[in-house]
């Protein structure tokens, strides 16, 4: 079995994030960017699934600026055996699209063959929640989002979801799209010795036009700011004295 | 103008207040008719739906196959009959993150995730970074898709009712099949409408532990909220979790005891009214937020709030 792990270069998830005073987006410059950490979980499962002797191949594909290599080296690092890095554009600044992202993934698709893409549920920069949707749905394939468990077995991954209401499991026939969520497993600590092998891994480069996708944004950013801070309230010394504030200053209770 | 609202059901019964929220968020767009896509024995839950102020129409769609939810069948229902309108949104619940961008991407057009704010027909404020930015974005697709971040609405109120009008479903194509939901009963309020929310972190300790924050919950009504530690590490079940890729609230009051307030935890509670921390850490960067800390431990604080309230 064949499995894809799309895999997105994003500002690290420790990083204070700064939005320009312009207000014409987050400051990208000088940050620490990582792999997305839904698609380190992602990578990881399909290295465990090779582990097993379920899985015989990970192709690790990154979609945007050339600097996503090292992205596709960390995920090389894990255990992936080969790397795309699909080049859609020269601006840090300029995030493609799920849309996008989804349209160029089923043109890697078509020419892989892969009989399981996996996911991460979310990018944790614009925090939206769509490509392995989109995927699924432009291949028409099915899907399993927000997995927290996945068995491959008799040509079907049963996958067990996380929802608003506990958890859910579905068998969904592959070729099909799981998306990963944060309970799926520890991603592995890449040791120094792999890092080093994962630099004589393949690492092919396309770019948007050769696979024909147009990546121009369907959603123009026409201001960034920041959300109103909070301020910091006040100590209080006690429970009696919590209670008095919240009856009489908040109200709330 | 009118928007198609997916309605999301459970059980043969209406999420009510998450549809009630979405439909304040896009009266600005038009009339609405709230689409059901459910199991047979879904009646009520038209009714329901038809009752709530700025409903022009209920299309019910009632078929095994939409039963549980599954993508493919509900988001070519919703492709097929997208025609004519010029909005098609849903409460950004599990359920309809799983399906909208699939829908979206049928109709060769970009999706909103977690629309914050409606500024005319193709324009909208959603979050970005954890909540670290908001970003004004314009939609230049014929048809704006987009899912509304409840806990950033009211609800409306009710009405006469509007027409139920049956819908017949899409045949299914078959891709996936239910198994079983683990779903966790509670009598406690929901926790993307609870007033009142209490949670609980790492510090807490242990799933016996979690027992007192339950308590506080249950003498305040309140729902019961986690970290994400504290669902990592089994003291909680996953749907408590409260964050940037867990669920958002905005009560009246939230409550987080031992809690350190990463900014993905943050990310999901912010927007509440007041904050209350409990933390033995007086660095602590939930202390940033809240508007009454009580700096101490947790042991003998949760115990003794829940005794005296
Ligand atoms: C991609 C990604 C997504 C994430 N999404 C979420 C999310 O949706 N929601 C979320 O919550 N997190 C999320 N996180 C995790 C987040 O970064 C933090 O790790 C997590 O919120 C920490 O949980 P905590 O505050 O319970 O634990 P800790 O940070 O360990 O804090 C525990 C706190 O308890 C206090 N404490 C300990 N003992 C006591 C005592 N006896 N009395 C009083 N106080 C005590 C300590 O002082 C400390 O402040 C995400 C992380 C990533 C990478
Ligand atoms: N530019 C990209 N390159 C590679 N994978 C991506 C890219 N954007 C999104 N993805 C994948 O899609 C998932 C969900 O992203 P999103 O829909 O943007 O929240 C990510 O976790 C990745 O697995």
């Amino acid at each position: 079995m064949k499995i894809l792990v799309p895999v997105k270069r994003v500002i690290d998830y420790n990083v204070k994030v700064r939005v320009r005073t312009d207000g014409s987006g987050v400051e990208l410059a000088n940050v620490k960017m990582s792999m997305n950490p839904f698609d380190e979980i992602a990578v990881e499962e399909a290295v465990r699934l090779k582990e097993k002797g379920v899985a015989s191949e990970i192709v690790v594909v990154s979609i945007g600026v050339q600097q996503a290599k090292d992205t596709l080296r960390t995920a090389l690092a894990m255990g992936a055996d080969r790397a795309i890095l699909v080049d859609a554009t020269a601006d840090v600044n300029q995030d493609i699209e799920p849309l996008a992202v989804a349209r160029l993934l089923s043109r890697i698709v078509e020419a892989e063959r892969p009989d399981l893409v996996l996911a991460g549920k979310q990018a944790i920069d614009n925090d939206m929640n769509a490509t392995g949707q989109m995927l699924a749905g432009l291949l028409g394939w099915g899907q399993a989002t927000f997995a927290s468990k996945i068995e491959i077995a008799d040509g079907r991954a049963v996958v067990t979801r996380e929802v608003d209401g506990g958890l859910q499991t579905i068998g969904v026939t592959l070729p099909a799209v799981v998306t990963v969520d944060l309970r799926l497993n520890e991603p592995r600590y890449v040791a120094l010795p792999s890092i080093m092998k994962a630099k004589k891994k393949p690492l092919e480069e396309r770019t948007a036009a050769e696979l024909d996708v147009d990546v121009t944004p369907r959603l123009k950013i026409t201001r960034t700011v920041e959300p109103t801070q909070r301020v910091a309230g006040v100590r209080v010394a006690s429970v009696d004295e919590l209670i008095a504030k919240l009856k009489s200053e908040a109200g709330v209770l | 103008m009118t928007v198609l609202l997916l309605a999301e059901t459970n059980q043969g019964r209406l999420a009510t207040d998450a549809v009630a929220r979405t439909l304040s968020a896009v009266a600005p767009l038009g009339d609405v008719h709230v689409l059901i896509a459910a199991g047979e024995g879904a009646e009520e839950a038209a009714k329901e739906a038809a009752a709530l102020k700025g409903v022009s129409k209920v299309l019910l769609a009632e078929s095994e196959s939409l039963r549980h939810g599954l993508a493919e069948p509900a988001a070519a229902l919703v492709v097929s009959l997208a025609a004519g309108y010029r909005h098609i949104a849903a409460p950004a619940t599990a359920f309809a993150r799983n399906i909208l961008p699939r829908v979206a991407a049928l109709l060769n057009v970009m999706v909103l995730s977690d629309v914050i704010a409606v500024h005319g027909e193709d324009s909208f404020d959603r979050p970005v970074y954890a909540g670290n930015a908001v970003q004004t974005v314009q939609s230049t697709d014929p048809v704006a898709v987009f899912t509304v971040r409840t806990s950033a609405f009211g609800a409306v109120g009710a009405q006469e009712p509007a027409p139920v009008e049956n819908v017949a479903a899409v045949a299914d194509p078959g891709l996936s099949s239910w198994i079983e939901d683990a779903a966790v009963v509670s009598e406690r309020p929901e926790l993307a409408s609870a007033r009142v929310v209490v949670s609980g972190g790492r510090g807490v300790g242990s799933k016996e532990n979690f027992e007192t924050i339950i308590q506080l919950a249950d003498r305040l009504g309140a729902a019961v909220g986690a970290s994400r530690a504290a669902v990592d590490l089994g003291y909680a079940p996953n749907d408590w979790q409260v964050g940037q890729t867990g669920k958002v609230v905005a009560p009246d009051l939230y409550i987080a005891v031992g809690i350190s307030g990463a900014i993905q935890h943050l990310a999901g509670m912010k927007d509440s009214k007041v904050i209350v921390a409990i933390n033995k850490d007086e660095d602590a960067p939930i202390f940033r937020v809240a508007d009454y800390a009580l700096v101490g431990d947790l042991f003998s604080i949760v115990p003794e709030l829940a005794g005296k309230l």
